[in-house]
């Protein structure tokens, strides 16, 4: 169970695929249109229920309880080589010499 | 009675929170027909140059370094004629409050929101605008709500988008973050509307009134080390308001002679609405999927009309690769020992390519750089675009096709930035403009789309057949 007052992320589907804009390309037509937003859990509850947050600008929203403490994950990513590749080129024509 | 809040209602209803959430009704500059009066909207913030260089100054946004990248500028002069390659320069508005220049266009927003007594700010935006708006209401003691086009229908988000996300939060802001699609608009709206808090729109005039501090110092910092004003101003192009608001700041300098470049990536080929394609592109902004549309049809943003008219101001507009801004973005950190963006760097692919049309006195200006960092640094990004299946490999730009590969220049030399077709583009703003009205355009309609384009009455007549 999630006590009230756990800081948590929450997911809902702001629009159904039915109800999206008329321009819209096909296959984005074809999705929810979902949102996704942090808060204070508003009350006791399990992953998965329909709850209520308080938001960090003490907005109260409604959506199905995702996660509890959520935390970023984003990084510097994995090793690209052809970086290195491009550092020893501008190395070489800069500081290289008349070769 | 509670409001109805269905899409098509809150849609309805746009006008009405728009005037309540921007504190500015815009029929006031209205003419009836295509004109309307952009200089008495410009004017409408009540602050003068002066005033919002006070204001910036108060939260230590501004009066950024103008860097000259003496490397970068001997490397292109290998592939210049003798004499040729100009000398850039970069204004390092990374170094602004909140990492990019995006925070004098929030100063000046979020100041005018306290003053009219609003209790919050939103904004929405993917970009560093949202982190400019967020570390300004932490400063000035406002809520604030960022609304963010984050992540594709499999529920990926794009690494770049993910870090501002963090950035936000990390100023105390509420991000509320959507998958892709226009409708983010009646998100924005909505919340707006049970919220009554104030509209930070980028495209507003106290925005744009932001940027033109950035215009005069590279004016002013330009006579004081060079002695001369920049031969030419290379500006990332996406909203247009960069290049608006740099122009108009360094005309109200009194800088005659600079001639203004639009650079953005050329993403020709991919639908900014797709899901599919929402992560097969590996820059978020500076591109043309944004900078295309809003040039030519300024007034689809967030306001009724935008401050940010580009085509007014623009001599060129050019294009380069997501190769060929990828490698500039390497060769900024490894020859120039500060690492940056990714914005400013698709100005700076451009400018590497124009010094070489420039003998080796003239002085090319990139108009910002931006913080880099996790999700947004070269390296997630080229990591995240192989793990979506894109295709990255060394070779000539010319082959480059957004969202099936990325083509690093095989040497320097292959970093040449595109002219775009800019009477095209003029053109395409005086057919939409006049699209919207019934009618033969009036005199002042004329004259009124001549500034528009910064062309004459004569071109609009014969774009107009008339």
């Amino acid at each position: 169970m999630v006590k009230k007052g756990e800081w948590v992320r929450i997911h809902s589907i702001v629009l159904e695929p039915s109800g999206r804009a008329p321009k819209v390309p096909d296959d984005t037509r074809a999705c929810p249109l979902e949102m996704w937003t942090k808060g204070f859990l508003q009350e006791d509850a399990e992953i998965g229920d329909e709850v209520t947050v308080k938001t960090a600008a003490n907005r109260l929203e409604k959506g199905k309880l995702l996660e509890v403490n959520p935390y970023y994950t984003h990084s510097y990513g994995t090793f690209v080589p052809e970086l290195i590749q491009i550092d020893k080129q501008l190395r070489e024509i800069m500081f290289g010499g008349d070769k | 009675m509670a409001l109805a809040k269905d899409y098509a209602s809150v849609m309805g209803r746009s006008n009405e929170i728009m005037k309540k959430a921007l504190g500015l009704d815009y029929t006031d500059f209205e003419s009836g027909s295509v004109a309307f009066d952009y200089e008495t909207l410009m004017k409408s913030t009540g602050y003068t140059l002066d005033e919002v260089a006070k204001i910036q100054g108060r939260t230590g946004v501004g009066n950024t370094p103008l860097l000259e990248l003496r490397n970068l500028s001997a490397l292109s002069r290998k592939y210049a004629k003798p004499g040729y390659g100009a000398r850039i320069f970069a204004k390092d508005e990374a170094a602004n409050p909140s990492g990019s220049f995006k925070a004098r266009r929030a100063a000046c927003a979020v100041a005018h929101a306290k003053k009219l007594g609003y209790k919050g700010v939103i904004a929405a935006t993917s970009g560093n605008y949202g982190a400019a708006v967020a570390s300004q209401a932490a400063m000035q003691g406002l809520e604030c709500i960022i609304v963010q086009e984050c992540y594709d229908s499999r529920g990926v988000g794009q690494p770049e988008i993910v870090e501002k996300a963090r950035k936000c939060e990390a100023f105390g802001a509420e991000v509320v973050q959507l998958t892709v699609g226009p409708e983010l608009f009646y998100s924005f709206l909505s919340i707006l509307e049970d919220t009554g808090y104030f509209n930070a729109s980028l495209y507003s005039p106290f925005g744009i009134a932001g940027v033109e501090t950035l215009g005069y110092e590279i004016a002013m910092q330009c006579r004081e080390y060079i002695g001369k004003d920049p031969d030419m101003v290379v500006c990332t192009n996406a909203g247009g308001g960069m290049m608006t608001g740099t122009a108009r700041g360094l005309m109200k300098a009194g800088a005659t002679d600079t001639k203004y470049v639009a650079a953005s990536i050329d993403l020709t080929g991919l639908h900014m609405a797709s899901d599919k394609q929402f992560n097969r592109k590996s820059c978020t902004t500076g591109h043309t999927g944004f900078g295309v549309p809003y040039a030519t049809d300024p007034d689809h943003s967030d306001v009724p009309r935008s401050a940010a008219r580009p085509l007014r101001y623009m001599d060129r507009y050019v294009t380069v690769t997501q190769g060929e801004v990828f490698y500039m973005t390497e060769a900024l950190a490894n020859l120039e020992g500060i690492e940056r963006g990714p914005a400013g760097n698709t100005a700076l692919a451009a400018a590497f390519s124009l010094a070489q049309e420039l003998p080796e006195d003239a002085v090319i200006v990139i108009s910002e750089t931006e913080y880099t960092g996790a999700g947004k640094h070269i390296q997630p990004q080229l990591s995240f675009a192989r793990e979506n299946g894109i295709d990255i490999c060394f070779g000539d730009p010319k082959d480059d096709k957004p969202g099936e590969n990325i083509v690093l220049p095989k040497d320097p030399s292959y970093i040449k930035c595109k002219d775009a077709d800019i009477n095209r583009f003029r053109t395409s703003l005086i057919k939409k403009a006049c699209g919207k009205h019934e009618g033969t355009p009036t005199d002042a309609d004329l004259e009124f789309l001549a500034l528009e384009t910064k062309t004459d009455v004569a071109f609009v007549k014969e774009v107009l057949g008339l």
